[in-house]
């Protein structure tokens, strides 16, 4: 390639922001994630196996993966709704709803996280709803599923609201005047239109489900093997000074990750290709 | 927007329109599920906190380990932010001004910890910066401890944050493109100058929007700062450390009193946001973000 590196530029300040930049990514980002991965490299990946490949980690990765799925498919569901509702129809409240959508990302996860036990726990609002029909929430695997559906329903209506905002009336009027019903042109020309940005929203939200920790550790109840998420054994790991064990789980958590969204990218890629970029 | 919408009720429907029943139903649904999702625990903080009555709530807050817990807050927030726009600045000058190759590699690196979780952000700084390692261990004889002190806080704060105000930068700066900087230039300005006369009116409406999307994620941050902190009361112990640590000692409405705290500041972030929307949308980069 004889493209150069840096092309000349008469604009200033090359040196200066491209040392701030590079200095700051490295300090802060860069090195410490490569600090994670010396220390997987020198504890061996023989280990990283064994340590991860118990029955405890194991249910607590499963865990954290299958409920983050969930909340994320509720809210790819849920977001869609809440945006063609919040960009196509008018009624009172509609501009508060719009700013409520953004609590989530806005308040910490530790103040999400007791609210949520407070409301959900047996002698909470909804919990003393839920125990009179003899379902628990709080401390089982359902709270952590309320928990992850809170954090991540902004996601997928953010991304998907500026979509709604710019489909063309016109396409639809083809379609009604074709002979489309209502539903018919909801389900085969608004929706695959809808869908590259909301499934961007999706692993936003599945992203940040599978992190998690603040907002769930409160309500998750912690019983290793059936409430106990992936996130909890590193800090638990920590707390022994057992920096080995946490860096492997840690190593793995970010490689599953990694892969989940490099498979939801190529889904995207596909679906883009497949009913043409919008 | 077509005017037909302003009508709910209208006898004619237009055939881009659902029925007024399906319309409803999916008005419903969408503020049902608002109001359980994210109005109730809004309601139950403010509830919680406020159970014995004010004076309860307003004495919890004025202990010594609770202001210290606020000062360390406000402190965190005030060494995190600044850096933080500083670097958000700079990358999205870099990123925009010129070219180079590797450009779209450097804004996923930019990007990288929205998909990291805060539990692994912490344990990354510990491991790089934690007694037992070699950095760590240097500093650490220096008497310049970086876990579960302040620097480490800050830095795991940094971390999490690290991409707010660069990536609603650098979609403006890209759409504003490089002219009237080139014709500053011409006109014999310096860089700085440039800068602060061409560029930073151009962009202080995004960049205020950053900031304060930075300040609530740096006040608020709980996973990363759990790990680093050490969680020393009166030390290290910040406002969500310290909701953890009454939560755990059932100190109810002291936990819910300063979790009221952080609510109401969620809150005005989210007011101020809607009110730069309104006003300033056209200098914002366009959503999503996040």
């Amino acid at each position: 390639m004889g493209r150069p590196l840096i092309h000349r530029s008469p604009m200033p300040g090359l040196g200066l922001s491209m040392g701030i930049t590079l200095t700051m990514l490295s300090i802060v980002v860069l090195l410490p994630i490569g600090a994670l991965f010396m220390q997987g490299a020198s504890y061996g990946p023989g280990n990283i196996w064994a340590t991860v490949n118990r029955e405890r980690v194991w249910a607590a990765l499963l865990l954290s993966f299958r409920l983050s799925l969930l909340a994320a498919l509720f809210n790819l569901v849920f977001g869609v709704l809440l945006a063609w509702v919040l960009v196509r129809y008018r009624f009172p409240g509609r501009r508060v709803m719009d700013a409520a959508v953004d609590l989530p990302f806005a308040l910490p996860t530790a103040v999400a996280g007791i609210a949520l036990t407070a409301l959900y726990a047996p002698n909470g609002a909804f919990g003393a709803l839920a125990a009179e029909i003899g379902w628990r929430i709080a401390y089982t695997q359902w709270g952590i599923l309320i928990a992850l559906v809170f954090v991540g329903l902004p996601f997928v209506t953010r991304t998907v609201q500026p979509v709604v905002e710019e489909i063309e009336r016109e396409v639809e009027e083809a379609s009604a005047t074709l002979g489309a019903s209502r539903i018919y042109t909801l389900r085969h020309v608004v929706l695959p239109m809808l869908m590259p940005a909301a499934l961007t929203g999706f692993a936003l939200a599945l992203a940040r489900a599978v992190g998690e920790y603040g907002s769930v550790i409160f309500i998750a109840g912690n019983i290793p093997l059936v409430t106990e998420i992936a996130p909890l054994l590193i800090v638990i790991q920590l707390e022994e000074f057992n920096h080995d064990a946490a860096a492997a789980i840690g190593i793995a958590m970010l490689l599953i990750s990694f892969a989940m969204l490099l498979a939801i990218n190529l889904i995207q890629v596909w679906s883009r290709r497949r009913i043409g970029d919008v | 927007m077509s005017d037909t919408t302003l009508y709910p009720a209208a006898r004619f429907r237009a055939a881009t329109q659902e029925t007024p029943l399906t319309r409803r139903i999916l008005i419903a649904i969408a503020v049902g599920g608002l109001g359980i999702l994210v109005a109730a625990p809004l309601v139950v903080v403010f509830a919680e906190a406020l159970a014995s009555g004010w004076a309860a709530a307003v004495n919890s807050l004025s202990n010594r380990d609770a202001r210290s817990a606020i000062r360390l807050t406000l402190l965190i927030a005030a060494i995190v932010v600044p850096l933080n726009a500083a670097f958000g600045i700079a990358a999205a000058w870099f990123v925009t001004k010129f070219d180079f190759r590797g450009k779209a590699f450097l804004i996923t690196l930019i990007d990288l910890p929205f998909s990291v979780s805060p539990v692994v952000a912490g344990l990354c700084i510990v491991l790089m910066f934690g007694a037992n390692s070699l950095v760590g261990g240097w500093l650490v004889a220096q008497g310049m401890p970086i876990v579960f002190a302040l620097p480490g806080i800050v830095l795991a704060t940094l971390f999490v944050t690290f991409p707010f105000v660069a990536r609603e930068l650098i979609p403006v700066m890209i759409e504003q493109g490089r002219a009237e900087e080139e014709a500053a230039l011409t006109l014999g300005a310096s860089g700085w100058r440039v800068f602060l006369t061409v560029t930073l009116p151009n962009i202080r409406w995004a960049l205020l929007y950053g900031v304060l999307l930075c300040k609530a994620r740096a006040m608020g941050e709980f996973g990363a700062v759990a790990v680093v902190s050490g969680k020393i009361r009166g030390q290290t112990a910040t406002m969500p450390i310290t909701i953890e640590m009454l939560y755990n000692e059932y100190l109810s409405v002291a936990a819910f009193s300063m979790a009221a705290l952080l609510t109401l500041l969620a809150v005005v972030t989210l007011l101020l946001r809607g009110a730069l929307e309104l006003r300033h949308a056209d200098q914002l980069a366009a959503r999503p973000h996040r």
